[in-house]
């Protein structure tokens, strides 16, 4: 029907006696109550006085430092390896796929103490893996920059490679079709035609990881330790502060929560809008 | 619809010729199953003409490498192409909706084949742009497809697929992604681009009037079979399937033939001019069919059947009227006969065919 009435309009607007119900605005206004809470008594009791000293002080830079330096080291290498996991994933088909898949997504639900205690078991100086690091190449992980690398990596690659092959499934692999008959092979048709076009999705993939990274605290202590300036990152800063010096943790959270507000805005196009 | 008529008559026999394509593709899925055998010499238009489901995109896919064959042979220049990876084959494909890649310039989607086999990136570009030159899309070479209309995709698609100098040029559905008044002016200009098109090119489509006029042959596919080849003209005149009498618009009939009559296997008899013994097919265009509502006295003509009105559409300016009875056909008349006749669905009527009108031939 074509004909102009406004009733039905007006009435979509607010229809009679369709309020919303108290038993579910009342669990709903508590639930963001809880939410938005904590973050507001962060913001109220900040030494927002002292806060430029806090914050330029060398051991909160050093954590800072270390903490983007290992969250980008880790978000890359989730890259490198996780795209490609992802296609493995999205675009092939072998026996056990599911449950490759299952074992990929393992470490988003494990605690990542237990995550920390199993790369130490691959990893340690006597590890499955970490005892011939050791006695080959004089490599020991454990306790190291590159282990705090090596167990945000952990954590977070899930995060991407679950992102990416949504991205692939959604795309249209006849794409690739159309590359391999112009002469592309299959790698080529990847890297010139999948790749960009799934480029906003492995975007939104890599800020998810990059933020795990950033928080990533379990798996980090248990597995690299928290020495400062090498292995302590912000979340550890921050818990180690808060029992001798709790100004400077409410600074540190203040920065751990400018740098997710950034992220989140950053994503706000993908996330938010999502109805 | 008579189609168009083609001076050439011949079907070219490049059975024992190297050039060209001799393929014979068989593709077995489950509950479907595909054996379509195509030959065709370089500079050949050959269409495939199905309903939807009939296999069309199964076949396109298996010369282009994309679907495997389960069985059969495929080879293209005296080339065996049955393992060949489509990447290496020389084929180009214009796809249904073209999937030109939305993150490349139109130039950039036309210079990706020559890249891919092995010209530099100035070398590809300056080949693109002549052939984006020669589609007459020049000013357009630095816009994304989805700046372009549905007809300079097509374009686009096309001097992309050509761009690799294929010796197979695969066309699915090309105009099925346009709307009418673009399709008019895109079907002329693909078929003078395939008529300048030195290799072999094979279209996909579900519909006559673009088979007819952008191929030199048609191979109509029904359920994963060929049943009918030959040109356009040819078909149009001698349909062999219901389908295909559908779709150049005939009431079509098998039966047996003795001298003028064909005895229906539907049941009744019709008079013919032809003079043929065994199966045959007799055909009538829908406007040879004169309706009357009471059984006609002094009719001439020889062939009349007692019939009832199972639906009326109107068809271009015409009514075409659905009968059942004693025989099932399409009439065409007139908005005022339809009137006049008072046809309604139900209604009964009597059919009559001119034995000058109907067309038999061995089937």
């Amino acid at each position: 029907m074509t004909t102009g009435r406004e009733a039905p309009r007006k009435a979509r607007l607010r229809a009679p006696g369709r309020g919303v119900p108290l038993a579910l605005l009342v669990p709903a206004l508590l639930g963001l109550a809880f939410l938005l809470v904590p973050l507001i008594a962060l913001l109220l009791r900040a030494p927002w006085r002292s806060l430029p000293e806090q914050l330029t002080s060398p051991e909160v830079w050093d954590a800072l430092r270390l903490s983007l330096l290992c969250a980008t080291t880790a978000t890359a290498l989730s890259l490198v390896a996780g795209v490609p996991l992802a296609w493995l994933l999205a675009r092939t088909d072998f026996p056990g796929r599911g449950l490759v898949r299952a074992l990929v997504t393992l470490p988003l639900v494990l605690p990542p103490v237990v995550g920390g205690v199993a790369l130490l078991l691959a990893l340690g100086r006597n590890g499955v893996v970490g005892q011939w690091l050791d006695a080959w190449f004089g490599v020991t992980l454990p306790f190291t920059t590159t282990g705090v690398v090596l167990a945000e990596t952990f954590v977070a690659m899930p995060f991407l490679v679950i992102s990416v092959e949504g991205t692939l499934r959604a795309a249209d692999p006849r794409y690739e079709e159309a590359a391999a008959t112009l002469g592309a092979s299959r790698s080529t048709a990847f890297r010139r035609v999948t790749l960009p076009l799934i480029a906003p999705g492995i975007a939104a993939g890599a800020v998810l990881a990059w933020a795990r990274a950033l928080g990533e605290f379990g798996a980090t202590i248990t597995f690299a330790g928290s020495f400062p300036g090498r292995t302590q990152t912000m979340p550890l800063a921050v818990y180690l502060a808060l029992q001798n010096d709790p100004a400077a943790a409410i600074a540190l959270s203040l920065v751990l929560l400018a740098v997710s507000i950034a992220v989140l805005a950053g994503l706000r196009d993908r996330w938010m809008t999502a109805s | 619809m008579t189609g168009i008529e083609k001076d050439s008559e011949h079907v070219p026999d490049p059975a024992g010729a190297a050039e060209g394509l001799d393929a014979r593709l068989v593709v077995d899925r489950g509950s479907f199953h595909l054996d379509v055998a195509l030959a065709a010499a370089p500079g050949d238009v050959v269409a495939l003409l199905g309903p939807n489901g009939a296999g069309k995109t199964t076949a396109l896919r298996a010369l282009a490498g994309l679907t495997p064959l389960s069985t059969g042979h495929l080879r293209l220049d005296g080339v065996d192409l049955r393992r060949t990876p489509p990447e290496s084959r020389p084929v180009g494909v214009v796809f249904q909706d073209y999937l030109l890649f939305p993150h490349l310039t139109a130039l950039d989607n036309v210079a990706f084949g020559p890249r891919c086999r092995g010209a530099g990136r100035t070398e590809a570009r300056a080949r693109a742009a002549e052939w984006l030159d020669r589609m007459g899309l020049a000013e357009h070479a630095d816009a994304k497809p989805r700046r372009l209309s549905g007809g300079q995709s097509q374009r686009v698609a096309l001097a992309r697929a050509l761009a690799t100098h294929p010796r197979l040029l695969l066309l699915d559905e090309p105009l099925a992604a346009l709307d009418a008044r673009t399709r008019l002016e895109v079907r002329a200009r693909l078929r003078r681009h395939l008529a300048a098109f030195e290799a072999v090119a094979v279209l996909v489509t579900h519909d006559p009037l673009d088979a007819m006029v952008l191929a030199d042959r048609l191979v109509v596919v029904e359920r994963g079979r060929i049943v009918q080849e030959g040109t356009p003209s040819d078909i149009a005149r001698h349909p062999r399937t219901e389908y295909i009498a559908q779709l150049v618009g005939l009431n079509l009939y098998r039966g047996q033939a003795e001298g003028h009559t064909v005895r229906l296997d539907a049941g009744p008899a019709v008079s013919t001019t032809e003079d043929l013994s065994g199966p045959a097919f007799v055909a009538f265009p829908p406007d040879a069919v004169t309706l009357y509502r009471e059984r006609p006295a002094g009719s001439s003509a020889r062939n009349l059947w007692r019939c009832e009105v199972a639906g009326l559409e109107t068809h271009g300016n015409r009514i075409r009227a659905e009968l059942t009875g004693e025989l099932a056909l399409a009439a065409d008349l007139t908005a005022v006969a339809a009137a006049e006749l008072d046809l309604r669905p139900g209604a009964p009527a009597w059919a009559a065919v001119k034995a000058t009108q109907t067309h038999a031939y061995p089937a």
